[in-house]
């Protein structure tokens, strides 16, 4: 396992590469939160913050520095170290999922080619999913920890709607993986460069995929675990401080990666439309490509995280039947059927079918 | 030590530390965090045999639904309320030598293995999910798909008994 035998270059290579994607998510997840109140004041028609900075730009910072040096409240009857936990592995999780993105293709840098994907293990997607499945730990264990009766409703109702909708995105992912025949992300993107985007093949798993995104990152119309009017806070009741800001925080950076994922799966990643990439390069030269390709993901990101406030800002949340229907009663049997019919049309393709 | 050989070592001691864990943490929350731990030791065995499949699939399955669904169970019955009933002393006796007796035969077992380097395939694929896959599909595809029966028939299982009484029997 050459891996493993430290070749001080890659560590290096490696560790770089790890802190800049790190600080990147945590900066779009921080700039996030300002985009999604200027995006609810246009939507509210109000004017959203515009105090701290030339349009509100520092307000970002100033919250974070409100929560930092406002005063950490532990409950008393709660289990302390699981107290601290909850929060923390629900960031750790929100961050480990950028490992597997590949952010662009290669720069040259030192007489090296360093690849812009922190590792591209083979199994790519299915590392994406098992970090989504943890994600719910982080929740429970803080509901729980909280020794409240209200964040244990929350942390129970994010729990139950994250593993049902864990199901209907895995079976609308298999129709993708049936059409790529890999689960390597990298991979995917490079079949994406030459061909069609797998948006125009796998529509229906993609919209599947999209409100299961949804309802993995507890977002509008998907956040019952924190009905204020139903739990007071949900699951983060009782947190206070950076600890609350963690878990709000972890919430956008799970929705900047799984717009990353999406991109990534869907909208052909690191590609720049409408261009022929291998041309390009050409005339370019490597470095500037990558900064160019970097550009495309980045803003078909942003896109998707617009999307992701403009639902919040105008879908009234569901009830919980509603939820558990949607999931078990409509998405599962449409995932199911999108790959019943992806199965039968990669069969019949494969049998020399043309049509 | 090469770097493998440290991650070995690093990732049993942690296994049995989780291990131990499990069974001698009095919350049973806990102990289902430290089995977590042990799932997490063990798919780093498997990664360093190459077996990065088996891995994930090793913490999706255990460690994210199963346990998630442990966790689920231990939070919702309030455990605090049933205060743990004393054990027979008969019971404690018998039970340690049960323990006793799998461990004289685990020992006896595991002392005519092979010491020596530990091995680890790192040349072999077969750990893969493309070679996994390609096994699965056309040596053993019979076992295979009966097994698929069988997970389908417990799911179905599991949705009667999920059902309320009534609405079984109002459906004849």
């Amino acid at each position: 396992m050459h891996l493993l035998a430290i070749d001080w270059a890659v560590f290096t290579e490696k560790l770089v590469l790890i802190i800049v994607v790190v600080s990147a998510s945590l900066v779009i997840a921080m700039y996030s939160t300002y985009a999604e109140r200027k995006i609810a004041a246009i939507i509210q028609d109000r004017r959203g913050p515009n105090r701290a900075g030339p349009f509100g730009i520092l307000q970002p910072l100033a919250d974070g520095l409100k929560l930092f040096f406002k005063e950490e409240i532990i409950p008393k009857f709660s289990s302390k170290f699981l107290f601290i936990l909850g929060p923390s592995i629900a960031m750790l999780t929100a961050i480990m999922i950028g490992a597997v993105i590949p952010w662009g293709n290669k720069i040259h840098l030192f007489n090296r080619d360093i690849s812009l994907q922190i590792a591209d293990v083979n199994i790519g997607i299915l590392y994406v999913f098992g970090i989504v499945s943890l994600g719910v730990y982080g929740i429970m264990i803080g509901g729980w920890a909280s020794n409240n009766k209200f964040s244990l409703l929350g942390a129970m109702r994010a729990a139950s709607q994250i593993i049902s909708y864990e199901l209907a995105m895995g079976i609308s992912l298999i129709a993708l993986l049936m059409l790529s025949g890999t689960l390597s992300l990298k991979t995917m993107v490079d079949q994406q460069m030459d061909h069609w985007w797998y948006i125009f093949k796998q529509p229906l798993g993609f919209l599947i995929f999209l409100v299961c995104a949804f309802a993995e990152t507890n977002r509008t119309p998907f956040d019952l675990s924190e009905a204020e009017n139903e739990l007071i806070g949900g699951y983060h009741s009782e947190y206070s401080s950076m600890k609350l800001g963690f878990y709000l925080f972890a919430e956008y950076v799970n929705m900047f990666l799984s717009s990353a994922v999406m991109v990534t799966l869907f909208f052909g990643g690191y590609d720049i439309p409408f261009v022929n990439d291998h041309t390009l390069i050409n005339t370019i030269g490597t470095n500037w490509m990558a900064v160019l390709q970097g550009g495309a993901f980045f803003i078909k990101i942003v896109c998707f995280l617009f999307l992701f406030m403009w639902v919040r800002w105008t879908i009234p949340r569901f009830r919980y039947d509603q939820l558990m229907n949607l999931g078990w009663k409509i998405l599962l049997p449409l995932a199911l059927f999108n790959m019943l019919v992806t199965g039968a049309i990669i069969l019949l393709h494969q049998n020399n079918w043309h049509f | 030590m090469g770097t493998t050989q440290i991650l070995f070592w690093f990732l049993s001691v942690l296994a049995i530390v989780g291990a131990i864990g499990v069974i001698s943490s009095k919350n049973p929350l806990y102990g289902v965090l430290w089995l977590i731990i042990v799932f997490f030791a063990i798919s780093g065995h498997y990664v360093l045999m190459n077996a990065q499949f088996l891995a994930i699939v090793n913490i999706i399955v255990y460690a994210g639904a199963i346990m998630v669904l442990f966790t689920f169970v231990i939070m919702f019955i309030d455990l605090n309320e049933h205060p743990e009933i004393p054990k027979n002393i008969y019971l404690k006796i018998a039970g340690l030598i049960a323990g006793l007796c799998l461990l004289i035969v685990l020992v006896a077992a595991l002392s005519h293995s092979p010491t020596g380097n530990i091995e680890m395939k790192n040349g072999t694929n077969v750990g893969l999910i493309k070679y996994l896959g390609k096994t699965l599909f056309n040596d053993y595809v019979v076992p295979f798909e009966i097994s698929s029966v069988l997970f389908l028939s417990a799911m179905v299982g599991a949705v009667i008994i999920g059902k309320k009484e009534k609405e079984i029997n109002a459906r004849g």
